[in-house]
């Protein structure tokens, strides 16, 4: 990864640039960046609110099925927050001078990333059990160094939302506590469900640090702190002490325990299926842009009518204050 | 207004958010919407979604005039030369310990 245009940008401004990322500044919308910064960002962001919005597909799927009334609202209330994380993070693209239009429009046509392990299907209740444990643990674990990167807007949406996902883990880990505590059948229920979703959820901090094309240039930016691998065994290390407290175990006949670092380390991840997902193979690709293609088109009179009803305002207040003069 | 024809941004609004009665409004993020009523309902559930406000503020962000990040050294520096502005620019005699 070559950065070598940037310093032709302007080499002075480039200096200063670097060393204010260097002391730790924070780099805010105005301020100058190398055109290669903002064009990561845009792609780093992007991704990361496609995956919000995304990622309320698989969960909307058990809103109607949530066995309780208290699980349907707490479902509901996770699946409401992901779409306000989509739009904090849209929010900060947008000062970087994109447009979310163009964002919302690249997702429809299926030309944009997001996280591949929204591609996974859910196919039991234990599955929401899995996805808010596991899914939103590693998204807490990655968004928490986020929240120090050295663009502002990114680092203070990442603030937001690390506030939030700590109740989504929390009542993921209560569903599979409840039912690894439950019935044999529920028991084997949530095993399942930890069985499918463990390895995507590794697979969810990316390559490994030597095959990732993006990591050096993000650290060497302070736009991310830690890399693909240390995130990852930082997850691995906080689960596994959770797994084991619901008498669960995970799919993974390598995993040991390092006394010398005092990590997990687990076995070798399956790269081909991580590629296959990502190139678009995966179990619900196309389905997933289907609802959001869907959902987007039917709510468009609610759209329209909202524009209509405030130019109709607009021109209400207008005849109003011409009668009045 | 047809389904096929090209569908336009909403505006965009900066929302200041005041946690609680007599804290000043901070900035939170911005919303879209297509008027002041509407943005301030967005607002409401994007950035007010645990109780982080008891009163919202939307603004027009084309309408927010900002110094620009040039300017940080030249037009804040008056205030750079000033030390006497400050209480500890002065000395007081020593018998005196509480102030
Ligand atoms: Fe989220
Ligand atoms: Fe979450």
């Amino acid at each position: 990864m070559s950065t070598t245009p940037s310093v032709a940008e302007d080499p002075a401004r480039y200096a200063q640039f670097e060393a204010r990322i260097a002391a730790d500044q924070s780099i805010e919308p105005k301020d100058w960046m190398p055109e290669r910064y903002r064009s990561q960002l845009v792609r780093m962001m992007s991704q990361h609110a496609h995956s919000e919005v995304v990622g309320m597909l698989p969960e909307g799927n058990w809103i109607t099925r949530a066995p309780s009334l208290r699980r349907k609202m707490i479902l509901l209330a996770k699946v409401q927050d992901e779409a306000g994380h989509g739009l904090y993070i849209y929010c900060g693209t947008e000062t970087l001078g994109v447009d979310r239009q163009e964002l919302v429009q690249q997702l429809l046509d299926g030309k944009a990333k997001y996280s591949s392990i929204f591609n996974y299907p859910t196919l039991t209740w234990a599955d929401i059990g899995a996805i808010g444990w596991l899914v939103d643990g590693a998204a807490i674990v990655n968004q928490t160094m986020l929240a120090k990167a050295s663009y502002g807007p990114y680092a203070r949406a990442m603030v937001r939302i690390c506030k939030e996902e700590n109740f989504h883990k929390r009542q993921g880990y209560e569903i599979m506590t409840t039912l690894a505590r439950g019935t044999a059948a529920q028991k084997a229920m949530a095993q399942d469900a930890l069985n499918r979703w463990w390895w995507p959820s590794l697979m969810m901090f990316g390559p490994h640090d030597s095959a990732s094309s993006n990591s050096d240039e993000l650290m060497k930016w302070g736009i991310k702190r830690k890399s693909n691998d240390e995130l990852r065994q930082r997850f691995i290390n906080l689960t596994i002490a959770q797994v084991k407290a619901i008498d669960l175990t995970v799919p993974d006949p390598d995993l040991r325990y390092d006394d010398a670092t005092g990590n997990w380390i687990a076995g070798p991840i399956d790269w081909d299926e991580f590629w296959r997902v990502v190139k678009g193979n995966g179990p619900c690709n196309s389905e997933r842009i289907g609802a959001r293609r869907s959902a987007h088109a039917e709510g468009r009179w609610v759209r329209d009518a909202a524009v209509a009803f405030a130019e109709k305002q607009r021109s209400n207040n207008r005849e109003t204050a011409e009668r009045q003069q | 207004m047809t389904p096929n024809s090209p569908e336009r941004s909403w505006p965009l609004w900066e929302v200041f958010t005041q946690g609680r009665d007599g804290e000043p409004h901070q900035h939170a993020g911005s919303v879209h919407a297509t008027d002041a009523e509407h943005a301030l309902q967005n607002a409401r559930d994007v950035y007010a979604r645990r109780n982080e406000a008891v009163n919202l503020w939307v603004v027009p962000s084309a309408a927010i005039t900002a110094s620009t990040p040039e300017d940080m050294g030249p037009f804040f520096d008056p205030a750079n030369d000033k030390a006497y502005r400050h209480p500890q620019f002065y000395k007081v005699p020593k018998g005196v310990k509480v102030f």
